[in-house]
């Protein structure tokens, strides 16, 4: 037993979170927000060099082989950067899927973006810039080309989340796997889902601590009220124990506590987020400042792979038929009562 | 990152459930604060224990221990509570002063105290509070002086008012925080080990709401105590008690598999009587907050093992369980609806239908206890996020 990341895991997440404290700044949202463009493609290229997309790709395909783990570090990071691209459901549901489907990864791995229409999910995010969709039609999975979609956009209040619904018909040939293909895609969707929020939560802690240094009110740092300590301080007990949640969730996939570390983060990012605007005062809530990207944000994932009503009735599943204690805290007990209850 | 056992943990554990299966009472203990017979059932448990080797596992083998790590620690902890074993009567002493003991204790005094203490054979108080200094405890007036006596050796006469001290009532020795006459604040002073027998303490019992007399206050008039029963250097006593607070509120104060139990219990609870889904929300949010207490206490437990230290984010922690032990219990209470107030339940009732007031009670005092919650927030706040003070 050694919970604890490996030298070269805190390498990996601090190596991303260098990358987009360089790139991603509120400057550069701004800015590719104005351009209209889906991608920044210096940015993307970047992370390109990195390798990130094949992280979860197995080795002889050309990706990194690399585990949940390691994807869930760079899910933190890039909620941390409010990252506009669609790395993560590309690296950590796509990749995952073509992988397991035994589909060719290759552009996958170097470039060619793909996006997942899960049916928990309403709408396809960021569709428009895939080169090719993962769909549903009752169990079966197809890989579409992006051809052969029409793409209605819905617009989001997060302006980086492009949202469409898609018109396709199925032909022979496009299907590669089945529910348990889908199952897997919901377990790595919320558990990345995850691990943004736990990312973004701490931003917004972070950009209100300095916010509120500089604040100055009555005389001094509007820090220095235990009014406002105690809502960041709120927030950071929040952050702290959904963190290690994360961490085991993506240390044992398919195990119930994907949901509770889907709850836990939602719980967090919005404890803080909410927190974040209350200690900002008017600038909270102004299109001015950058917290708006981390509510926003917030407010979308902590909705999607799987509402927090839907994963709570994953965690009851699990309660009410399992056995429980204070012994069976690694037994990675598999979601399945409670996904056929979802269902 | 390897959440699995090793098979020589899961050996650890099967050792403990056998040893915990064959020597647990069958039927709870009485209390151990309402009446000296139930403490001293209690004293003869932790002796019971010390017998098998498992008063306190990570101590060292020349104090009584098994020298063993934390993740064996949150193992016997676990299979303790699985046990329903009794509650443990000198948590003051083997939990806060022992690792202090340890960490600043001379070889004589760790020789001393620490065999004594996990033989259950000295139960410890913690005399820290007092009228005037509770979260401000820098501001605690007892004082200590130093004098010579008469075989030419140093004393120090304890002089003042101590409170809220859990155990007191019936406990052997008390740990507490004096002051240099003259000093201030968190200057000039010292942690002294004394006998609450000795001539000058006055034990006066508090009740707690409920009636139960779980805490005591303590009176010093002039009581002579060695120097040598000093812990850490004169006027460090600050230093040394932070250090005890650091194991209170980071790890061992309230071991996880206490609220993972009680967790299990509330879902049993809820399938007898759950019919509301928002105390369902409840149940599920008590049973989460355990297993995201627990992971966290693994976690900290390996960074420990690894060479880590405890530093301010200890205080979350605090925050977390008193909450979530809180709420578990008023969800409990929420779930027993009319019943609830029945200080023994309905004719006929199963006993833990009693035990969930007696649990909501005492949880009401976690928020307060260790140092306040709103204190915690302020140590977040200035040391761990670095806002100002």
């Amino acid at each position: 037993m050694d919970f604890r990341l490996t030298d070269e895991q805190e390498m990996l997440a601090s190596e991303v979170a260098k990358l987009l404290a360089a790139t991603c700044t509120g400057a550069d949202l701004r800015r590719l927000l104005e351009s209209g463009e889906a991608i920044d493609r210096g940015r993307w290229g970047q992370i390109l060099v990195m390798g990130l997309p094949g992280v979860m790709g197995p080795e002889e395909a050309g990706g990194a082989g690399l585990g949940a783990v390691e994807m869930a570090l760079i899910a933190t990071a890039c909620g941390y950067a409010a990252l506009p691209e669609p790395l993560v459901e590309h690296a950590g549901v796509a990749v995952p899927m073509l992988a397991a489907a035994g589909a060719d990864l290759e552009k996958a791995l170097f470039g060619s973006r793909i996006a997942v229409g899960h049916p928990v999910n309403p709408l396809v995010a960021d569709a428009d810039s895939a080169a090719a969709l993962l769909l549903a039609v009752g169990d079966d999975v197809h890989l579409v080309q992006r051809a052969q979609v029409t793409l209605t956009r819905h617009d989001s209040i997060d302006p980086f989340r492009r949202l469409f619904a898609i018109d396709w018909s199925p032909t022979p040939g496009t299907r590669i796997g089945g529910a348990a293909l889908w199952a897997q895609a919901l377990d790595h969707g919320a558990l990345f889902a995850a691990a943004q929020l736990l990312g973004l939560a701490q931003r917004a802690v972070d950009m209100s601590v300095v916010y509120t240094k500089d604040r100055v009110q009555f005389g001094k740092p509007i820090g220095s009220f235990q009014a406002v300590k105690h809502h960041l301080a709120n927030a950071q007990v929040k952050i702290e124990f959904a963190r290690p949640v994360i961490l085991a969730a993506a240390a044992s996939p398919g195990s119930v506590r994907v949901s509770h570390a889907k709850l836990a983060a939602t719980a967090a990012a919005d404890a803080a987020t909410h927190a974040a605007v209350q200690v900002h005062g008017a600038m909270g809530f102004s299109w001015e400042g950058d917290l708006q990207f981390l509510l926003k944000r917030s407010l979308a994932l902590g909705q999607a792979w799987g509402t927090p009503a839907f994963h709570r009735a994953r965690v009851a599943g699990h309660i009410l038929s399992a056995p429980l204690g204070a012994d069976r805290t690694f037994d990675a007990p598999a979601s399945e009562e409670g996904r056929r209850e979802a269902a | 990152m390897d959440l699995r056992y090793t098979p020589q943990e899961q050996a650890f554990r099967a050792e403990v459930r056998q040893w915990m299966a064959a020597h647990v009472p069958p039927a709870p203990l009485p209390d151990f604060d309402s009446t000296r017979e139930g403490f001293e059932a209690h004293r003869e448990w932790e002796r019971t224990l010390h017998k098998g080797g498992w008063g306190m596992v990570t101590w060292p083998t020349e104090y009584g221990g098994r020298g063993l790590d934390l993740i064996r620690w949150l193992i016997f902890e676990e299979e303790y509570y699985r046990a329903g074993a009794p509650g443990r009567l000198n948590q003051n002493g083997i939990f806060l002063l022992g690792p202090t003991l340890i960490e600043y204790g001379t070889p004589e005094q760790k020789a001393r105290f620490l065999p004594a203490m996990a033989a259950g054979d000295q139960i410890w108080a913690q005399a820290w509070s007092e009228p005037g200094a509770g979260s401000d405890l820098a501001g605690v007036r007892a004082t200590a002086t130093r004098v010579k006596n008469a075989g030419g050796g140093d004393d120090y006469i304890l002089s003042g008012h101590k409170i809220w001290s859990s155990r007191a009532v019936h406990a052997d020795w008390a740990f507490g925080l004096f002051r240099e006459p003259g000093s201030e604040r968190h200057k000039g002073l010292s942690l002294i080990l004394f006998p609450l027998n000795a001539p000058g303490v006055t034990v006066k019992p508090i009740q707690r709401l409920d009636g139960k007399p779980v805490f005591a206050e303590l009176f010093l008039d002039d009581v002579r105590i060695p120097a040598a029963n000093r812990l850490g250097d004169e006027g460090q006593g600050w230093a040394v008690c932070m250090s005890t607070a650091g194991f209170e509120r980071g790890l061992m104060l309230r071991s996880p598999a206490r609220f993972q139990v009680a967790a299990a219990k509330l879902v049993e609870l809820w399938k007898e009587r759950g019919s509301d889904p928002l105390l369902g929300a409840e149940v599920m949010q008590a049973w989460m907050d355990a297993d995201a207490y627990a992971l966290s206490i693994y976690a900290t437990a390996s960074r420990l093992m690894a060479g880590g230290a405890i530093g301010p984010e200890t205080s979350t922690n605090k925050i977390f369980w008193s909450e979530l032990d809180l709420g578990l219990h008023k969800t409990a209470l929420s779930l027993l609806g009319a019943e609830a107030e029945l200080t023994a339940g309905l004719p006929g009732a199963a006993a833990p239908v009693a035990d969930w007031l007696d649990g909501y009670v005492f949880s009401l005092a976690g928020p307060i206890y260790a140092g306040a919650n709103e204190i915690q927030r302020n140590i977040i706040a200035e040391r761990m996020l670095g806002m100002p003070r």
